[in-house]
């Protein structure tokens, strides 16, 4: 599907949606340890040669297929609303037109349903704004920002993935990929103490730390494969599926070849927050089980009624 | 003073689709119109409301999503653009709202007392989410009376649909107390959809009514059944099969509007007004009211 050279990941984050590590960083020690972990992340993409900073967020869904943030300055003050009295967080952020534009018709190019968004005041999300406030506060990088279409499962998610490579192959572009997500999404349903903030529960802390593990190990695709059981173990059922190791792996390589190193793991009201990287290496961890097939091209929903009977 | 009322209670859709086809000012996008089954029912709604004595609209919205319990707006005054992250080619929309303050709070220290976490929202750059802002806007296109919105707690992501209807029937029960300790006449809204399918593809030009239909006959079918209750006046009994209409058609009802609304109003037995069914890319959206007042309830549709 490249039309030029392989695309160039120059490393990944995995990073939490929640606003405390940009908001109220001192208010516990676990939101500050995260929040160093974010300056962390920030030093290291300022000193890499990334071209464009590349957002996955759980925190955008969308409907009509996938959304594109596109236009070239996006400002507005965003609020968050559960974390509402934390304050106001206003944003300025440079997007790649180009990328952007070049993404929609790469992803349609796969099969799928895409489009680009260029509208002043769009609500840019809590995850995204919080994650590139943290990681790329002076705009010295441009970005893109994709959402998460709230019906998609594997396929199409892989097939994304596929799309944004494509997409940093033609362009020759250098890119640093963002996942924005919670590990255990459960919160506590009433307000807290940051300093007695918690994981919601063991059951939740034991699969974090197991999911933690294969991060360390730089198991990209093996957690790619669990992706289902991590969604019925610790997700609350909001969307059909856990979907950002899918993307993460589609995206920098389908493989277990990565040097990881988690910089911060810690509560946020109750969710699984944890910073990683993910750099590509010459290594590799252990076998590699493939459950599902891998996928190329989106075909759409398999129309069971129509088309299940042995021709 | 005399005692409070919920004088209505309206079953109201909130596709920005709605707005968008009505071409208001207020909206940057144009359109050639569309969906006029509903439009036209909500019209005839907004008469009929026109014409009954009221000082505030309190609103159940599913896209407040809160999962630390259930919060109230908090200021006199929002003043900004909703922008749909959804459908932002249709919806962008310039507003200026009241909030009756003093009724909101109230409502929220009844529902506390009722043992429901809440939590006032008080943060001015906050933006009022576009289900509020579409089912207001059809319901009272003057933006002339005050209103309050409350968040829709996701109870049933949490829990089950079963504590969702425990939580939204006491949140109904308090902001019934409430009304009435206010002395205040209000109009409930509960903005949502039917059956919530959608297509994941747009026609080129969304307002082509060729391409419109339900996502699929279960859908409809369920939707019917629905109607067909709150038309028979069994409201206890739709609430009685919410969780299986919600799962079979991942209905909107999941929020809990409907039954935050039937609560309020004591599970009515007479029958709800219909004004209109029809769909939209796909969803399932019937507009309804609940009129209390045996001399001004109509056989509308």
């Amino acid at each position: 599907m490249s039309e030029t050279n392989e695309s160039e990941i120059l490393f990944g984050i995995y990073c939490p949606p929640h606003p405390q590590p940009l908001l109220s960083p001192e208010a516990s020690e676990g939101y500050s340890n995260l929040r160093t972990a974010y300056d962390e992340c920030r030093n290291r993409i300022e000193e890499s040669e990334a071209d464009i900073i590349i957002v996955y967020s759980t925190t955008w869904p969308s409907i009509i297929g996938h959304q594109i943030q596109a236009l070239e300055k996006a400002v507005w003050t965003h609020v968050d609303d559960d974390f509402h009295y934390l304050g106001s967080m206003p944003y300025e952020f440079h997007m790649d037109t180009q990328f952007a534009h070049s993404m929609k018709e790469n992803c349609q190019k796969r099969g799928l349903e895409a489009r680009t968004v260029e509208y002043e005041g769009f609500p840019i999300d809590t995850g995204s704004v919080v994650a590139l406030q943290l990681l790329n506060p002076d705009n010295r990088i441009p970005t893109c920002i994709l959402s998460s279409n709230m019906y998609s499962n594997r396929s199409e998610t892989i097939v994304l993935g596929k799309a944004v490579r494509d997409t940093l192959a033609q362009q020759n572009k250098k890119a640093v990929v963002v996942v924005v997500s919670s590990l255990s999404n459960r919160m506590f349903t009433e307000h807290i103490d940051p300093k007695e903030d918690r994981i919601h529960s063991q059951k939740d802390d034991d699969w974090n730390r197991k999911i933690l593990e294969f991060f360390d190990d730089g198991r990209l695709e093996d957690l790619s494969q669990l992706s289902r059981d991590i969604h019925g173990q610790i997700r609350v059922q909001k969307v059909v599926a856990y979907k950002p190791a899918w993307w993460l792996a589609a995206t920098m390589g389908q493989h277990n070849n990565y040097d990881g190193e988690v910089l911060a793991y810690e509560a946020l009201h109750g969710s699984g927050g944890a910073v990683i990287t993910l750099t590509p290496s010459s290594g590799s961890v252990g076998d590699k089980e493939f459950d599902e097939d891998d996928v190329e091209f989106y075909r759409g929903d398999r129309n069971v009624l129509d088309k299940g009977m042995l021709e | 003073m005399a005692k409070g009322q919920i004088v209505a209670g309206c079953l109201a859709p909130h596709p920005p689709h709605l707005v968008y086809a009505d071409n208001p000012p207020q909206n940057e996008a144009y359109s050639e119109g569309g969906w006029e089954t509903l439009r036209w029912g909500y019209q005839r709604l907004a008469r009929k409301l026109k014409d009954i004595d009221y000082d505030a609209i309190v609103i159940f919205t599913p896209h407040w999503q809160t999962y630390i319990g259930t919060h109230f707006l908090g200021l006199p005054e929002f003043k900004s653009k909703s922008v749909d992250p959804v459908f932002p080619n249709l919806f962008r929309y310039n507003y200026d709202l009241q909030v009756d303050v003093e009724l909101s709070e109230a409502m929220r220290e009844a529902a506390s007392e009722e043992g429901i976490i809440t939590k006032m929202m008080r943060n001015p750059d906050f933006r009022v989410d576009y289900g509020t802002i579409t089912s207001c806007h059809l319901l009272n296109p003057k933006w002339d009376k005050p209103i309050v919105t409350i968040s829709s707690n996701r109870n049933a992501h949490y829990y089950s649909p079963e504590v969702m209807i425990e939580q939204a029937t006491a949140l109904g029960r308090a902001c019934a107390k409430a009304i009435e300790e206010s002395g205040k006449r209000v109009v409930l809204v509960a903005s949502h959809s039917l059956s919530h399918r959608h297509f994941v593809e747009e026609a080129p030009l969304p307002e082509d009514m060729s391409k419109e239909h339900i996502y699929n006959h279960s859908q409809y079918v369920w939707d019917m059944k629905i109607v067909e209750m709150i038309r028979d006046g069994k409201s206890r009994e739709v609430i009685d099969i919410m969780p299986e209409f919600t799962e079979q058609t991942i209905a909107e009802t999941e929020g809990g509007g409907l039954i935050w609304m039937l609560g309020a109003m004591g599970f009515p037995d007479f029958p709800a007004e219909i004004y209109g069914y029809q769909s939209v890319i796909g969803t399932g959206n019937v507009i309804a009211c609940w009129d209390p007042n045996d001399d001004t309830r109509e056989y509308v549709l």
